[in-house]
């Protein structure tokens, strides 16, 4: 996965994410046009297919909507990389097929625009100008799977199958 | 082994004997809840793994809560994706427009006994641990597994024990008794966690203020709230049902455990500033900031003796100019109440605006939207940057006592003089 780096703070909650108010909406093209809404009204017109958001502490705290992670596949988000994400939006974006990347420290090394590519099986994220390296921790296998199949719902179909 | 609440009730749901904090169970469902808003994206996911029929229709209910009456087009879209699938899969527990907010309308209807694991698919799920269950959010793909296999997977968690004790001063409530802890613990200190409330200022609490406690342990990122169910929860539950229940506690030796001691006795009221729930501080602190808006209402803070203590403050005088008052009741037994103890009527001659039970501001998509730059207080349970309608609108949060008071001036108030 190679992409642009998008950065954000910490706590980065939900309604941050896709506000409440866009709910009624369940397809992730029309939820992309309004992500990250509140902090920046251009974003989805500025984030581009497999570009990556970076962020602090708790990322995703607040609503169990599935919304939000489906709001940043939508948006082409290839994955979220952060200092620590929060419980539910942890669980909801896997199963949806959106790698999450837990890397502490990240934040003080990329900036927005950085150029990363990540490197999945080996747990590495490579800073493309300066040729530096960051680990993240690696997933279990079970959730590598999943998101391999592109969600918990296709591992699941071919399961049953 | 000793265990904890939490370990006790999710070994009893995998059929294991024991659990251990960290170990991954297969858990058994008793409840599953979805609602209007993050149901149809649940019926969507499940209709993808293609199960005909959901694994039992009496265990899962359906409350129709955050756009009641239907507010546009989407919504009323939604609904009907809502009302084809319960009837569809012959779903009985079923809550259509004129009941509530899910979180009081589940314990309400005798749905939540002590021991059960309860999931439903939104955040503050969490507030059914008031009466000793392990319940907690999941997004629609997990409920779209849940619908068709009555199982999920979940990481046993370890528990934060907070002990609570010392007696509330007047006008002071629990939800200045859960900010507090908010805002010393932060927003990400109980990821993870299970936090339980317990010591002599929680068995002192109604069930009502034990619900406001557990609805908030998300907001420190906990996986659920949990109170020992005692007698004041068995009389609450002898009224509503007569389903078999378990009563589990906390083993004090638990190693997962950690407690930690919280004296309330000096506690003034809390008010969580923008743009984070964690971000408390007291009344005096804050005092004198305008409002343009107050919200008295929510799965926190719109029970009959939230609304009690605000028409106490509020009967007889008139809400200042220029402030608009929505008071929405959690449900329609809250409102029955509140219009027989003549509760309503305060409202209204003190000019506030009653709307029928939902989620309101709280959603941020239906009633009662802020404008940019308007400033609210909410006894609600978030105030995250766009919560209520703009991102360049503020909220604050507190109890219903500093709502009304501050009702009354426009300006946050301390209401201890009232």
């Amino acid at each position: 996965m190679k992409g642009n780096v998008w950065k954000f703070g910490d706590d980065i909650d939900t309604d941050i994410i896709i506000p409440g108010r866009y709910l009624v909406m369940r397809d992730p093209k029309d939820l992309a046009k309004h992500v990250m809404e509140g902090l920046d009204p251009e974003f989805h017109q500025k984030v581009n297919e497999g570009d990556f958001i970076v962020g602090g502490s708790n990322f995703g705290c607040g609503s169990s909507r599935e919304h939000a992670p489906l709001a940043l596949q939508g948006a082409g988000i290839s994955a979220v990389i952060a200092e620590s994400f929060a419980r539910i939006f942890y669980r909801n974006s896997i199963n949806v097929g959106i790698p999450l990347l837990e890397a502490p420290g990240i934040s003080q090394h990329l900036e927005t625009g950085d150029e990363i590519e990540v490197d999945m099986e080996k747990g590495v994220i490579h800073k493309l100008e300066t040729g530096e390296e960051f680990t993240f921790k690696k997933l279990p296998e079970f959730m590598l799977e999943i998101l391999n199949k592109g969600g918990l719902i296709p591992y699941v179909r071919e399961q049953m199958e | 082994m000793s265990m904890t609440m939490a370990e006790k009730i999710l070994a009893k749901a995998a059929g294991k004997k024991e659990a251990e904090a960290g170990e991954i169970v297969m858990a058994n469902i008793d409840v599953a809840m979805t609602h209007d808003l993050t149901g149809p994206l649940s019926v969507e996911s499940f209709e993808k793994i293609g199960t005909e029929n959901v694994w039992d229709p009496e265990k899962i209910v359906v409350v129709f809560d955050h756009q009641v009456p239907a507010d546009s087009l989407d919504a009323a879209n939604n609904h009907l994706i809502m009302r084809d699938f319960v009837k569809k899969q012959k779903i009985t527990n079923f809550y259509d427009v004129r009941e509530g907010v899910c979180h009081q309308v589940l314990p309400e209807k005798g749905h939540i006994v002590p021991g059960q694991v309860v999931v439903g698919t939104d955040s503050h799920t969490c507030t059914h641990g008031a009466l000793g269950a392990f319940s907690t959010g999941i997004g629609s793909t997990d409920m779209a597994m849940v619908f068709s296999t009555g199982q999920l997977w979940f990481k046993v968690p370890e528990t934060i024990r907070f002990e609570v004790e010392g007696t509330l001063a007047p006008q002071v409530y629990a939800k200045d008794v859960v900010l507090n802890i908010i805002g010393q613990t932060g927003a990400d200190g109980a990821t993870y966690k299970a936090c339980e409330f317990a010591g002599e200022t929680v068995q002192d609490m109604s069930i009502s203020d034990r619900m406001v406690m557990c609805n908030m342990a998300i907001e420190m990122g906990g996986k659920t709230g949990l109170v020992e169910p005692d007698q004041k929860a068995l009389e609450y539950l002898k009224a509503r049902t007569d389903k078999p229940y378990q009563i589990m506690k906390t083993d004090l030796d638990a190693a997962s455990l950690e407690t930690r001691h919280i004296d309330v006795s000096e506690l003034e009221p809390q008010i969580a500033c923008p743009h984070n729930v964690d971000n408390v501080k007291p009344v005096s602190d804050v005092q004198g900031i305008e409002i343009d808006q107050i919200f008295l209402g929510s799965c926190t803070n719109g029970r009959i003796s939230d609304l009690r203590d605000a028409a106490k403050i509020l009967k007889g005088k008139e809400v200042a100019e220029g402030v608009r008052m929505l008071v929405i009741p959690a449900s329609r037994e809250v409102y029955t109440k509140a219009l027989d103890e003549g509760l309503m009527s305060t409202f209204v001659d003190a000019g506030a605006l009653v709307c029928n039970p939902c989620c309101g501001p709280c959603l941020g998509g239906h009633v009662g939207l802020l404008g940019p730059g308007e400033v609210s207080l909410s006894t609600s349970n978030r105030n995250f940057r766009g919560r209520q309608g703009s991102p360049d609108a503020e909220v604050y949060l507190s109890s219903a006592a500093v709502a009304a008071a501050s009702a009354l001036t426009g300006k946050i108030t301390d209401p201890r003089g009232y």
